[in-house]
């Protein structure tokens, strides 16, 4: 990664005027990340705007997934890892050890870095979702389904082979229907972690597009490895260094004017 | 040409020699043993095995009925009992126990079954059940094949799971499905044809079983379904004729051999095409 592409890119695609404050979603405050006695997380603080896409960034090993699988609990899933400090979702208490995690996970969807489609035919990936929470009918079933794949961008591609395996898709595709399968559920906030980094740039472009579409209605955090990408699709920035939050702005202000030595070294490669 | 290069060239001749001459001796003798059993289990086989009971010493009129029926009987009352028992265990293991001290003691114990020789299972149920019912029943041999299932079902199963990515559990997970859906829904769904070739690979394996009968069904010369009593069965009664002196038993054990084989064979067959359907996905 050169000096120029990133400046470029910056220049080119952010909008010069940040959109308004939004009322925060999830706030956090005071987190910090335990994976047994490694301490992956230390004190961050921040919040995410309401409908609107907050990027994280950083090298490797920085703490940025770590981060974002803690807004669903997701690392409850394996044993001697947890979260300590303040994570709240409108008033939900998200640390809250007695919480449904089923229900906090409608409400927090997720899509993956490689595309995880279920062994099962497209319409019932999409369909299975929404049978979890919603007793209907076949015939708003199909509309519900037809509804998720064009919010997935993926309909025009999909109406004719339904019945086709999920996994009969392509790679791209396979993506977007993980996205299609989140949306039917009709969470709040969806987090995106490093979504594109098994895609083709065309592939990529699609689901760019698509995040940018969503933030209209959904509250939405992607980790990303690739700073162009976080220029194009956030209004706000993380730059996550060493399982520290260095630097939290808007993404123009951060790929254009960052406050902090270590956030420009980063976002003109001199490391990560 | 490189001396190396040709020195690599000439070790590469000489394993793969190896590789193939080892290959064909393997072959070979399952070769040998399907033809013998073609030639001498084909003259036998005749409508009357299948319709007609174990002949008195000495008849040469009769068939195979009642110990075709009793081993068809057996295998399914011990694959139907040992089959749900390895799989929900295998599902502990490789889902629920995945970071579990325990499960590493369940895997050790579950290779040394697997391994253990069959006439120590048979042994086994002999002193744990026909002792204590005083004789030998059906449900005896039926609970001795259901021993040697629960080993290999437990293993194909949790090998089969842990073949599920990880980010299937989690995207599954994601969507707010509770731990029991995941893996009913998507686990079992993803692993289903391993799944169904462990329980067919296991029912192979014990439809052949002599061992463990021999203490626990023993054998019957007549037609039973009485579960409480001894049982007729393909492998004993094979043992049985092979031993007489008679030439008509002779003759029932090798088309017994031949039925017992290639029942075995199509099980393994039809294990190997649910293996491809999966690689090919």
């Amino acid at each position: 990664m050169t000096e120029l592409s990133v400046s470029t890119t910056a220049a080119g695609h952010v909008p010069q005027v940040p959109l308004p404050e939004a009322p925060p979603k999830v706030t956090v405050r005071n987190l910090n990340f335990y994976y047994g006695e490694h301490h992956a997380l230390k004190n961050i603080n921040l919040t995410l705007g309401t409908n609107r896409v907050t990027a994280f960034i950083g090298p490797s090993g920085c703490g940025k997934s770590t981060l974002l699988r803690i807004f669903n609990r997701m690392y409850d899933l394996y044993p001697g890892q947890r979260a300590v400090g303040q994570l709240m979702l409108d008033q939900t208490n998200i640390l809250d050890p007695k919480l449904d995690l089923n229900l906090l996970r409608a409400r927090v969807g997720m899509v993956f870095q490689k595309p995880t489609p279920f062994p099962m035919t497209i319409y019932e990936n999409i369909a299975f979702g929404i049978r979890l929470y919603e007793k209907i009918s076949k015939s708003e079933m199909d509309d519900r389904v037809e509804k998720a794949l064009r919010g997935g961008a993926l309909w025009n591609e999909v109406k004719d082979k339904l019945n086709a395996s999920g996994l009969s898709l392509s790679g791209g595709q396979q993506q977007r229907l993980c996205i299609a399968r989140t949306v039917a559920v009709r969470p709040e906030v969806i987090l995106f972690d490093e979504p594109c980094s098994a895609l083709d740039p065309i592939s990529t472009a699609k689901v760019e597009e698509l995040i940018q579409e969503l933030s209209e209605d959904y509250t939405i955090a992607i980790v990303t490895h690739n700073m162009q990408q976080a220029a194009r699709v956030s209004d706000k920035t993380a730059f996550m260094y060493l399982g520290e939050l260095i630097e939290f702005d808007d993404t123009n202000k951060i790929f254009t004017s960052p406050s902090d030595r270590r956030t420009q070294d980063y976002i003109t490669g001199r490391f990560g | 040409m490189n001396p190396i290069y040709k020195s690599r060239r000439r070790s590469d001749i000489v394993i793969r020699a190896l590789c193939v001459g080892a290959a064909l001796f393997g072959v070979t003798w399952l070769a040998l043993i399907l033809i013998t059993l073609l030639y001498n289990g084909l003259a036998g086989l005749s409508v009357q095995l299948f319709t007609q009971n174990t002949p008195p010493p000495g008849s040469t009129e009769g068939g195979l009925l009642n110990a075709i029926v009793g081993s068809v009987i057996m295998t399914v009352i011990g694959v139907g009992i040992g089959a749900p028992l390895g799989l929900f265990a295998g599902t502990y293991l490789a889902e629920y126990g995945k970071h579990d001290k325990l499960t590493s003691v369940i895997r050790f114990i579950n290779d040394i079954l697997l391994s253990a020789p069959s006439i120590i299972i048979g042994l086994f149920i002999y002193g744990a059940v026909v002792v204590p019912m005083r004789g030998f029943s059906a449900i005896a041999g039926s609970l001795a094949l259901a021993v040697i299932v629960i080993p290999v079902v437990l293993r194909t199963t949790e090998d089969m799971l842990l073949l599920v990515p990880n980010p299937l559990r989690e995207a599954a997970s994601a969507l707010g499905l509770p731990r029991s859906l995941v893996i009913k829904r998507i686990a079992y769904r993803a692993a289903r044809s391993g799944l169904i070739t462990g329980v067919l690979l296991a029912t192979a394996r014990v439809a052949g079983e002599t061992a463990p009968l021999l203490f626990t069904a023993l054998s019957n010369q007549f037609f039973s379904l009485d579960l409480t009593k001894t049982m007729a069965n393909l492998p004993v009664t094979i043992n049985n004729f092979v031993q007489s002196p008679y030439a008509y038993w002779k003759e029932l054990a090798w088309s017994g051999a031949l039925l017992i084989t290639f029942t075995v064979l199509a099980l393994n067959i039809g294990a190997r095409i649910l293996g491809a359907e999966r690689a090919a996905k």
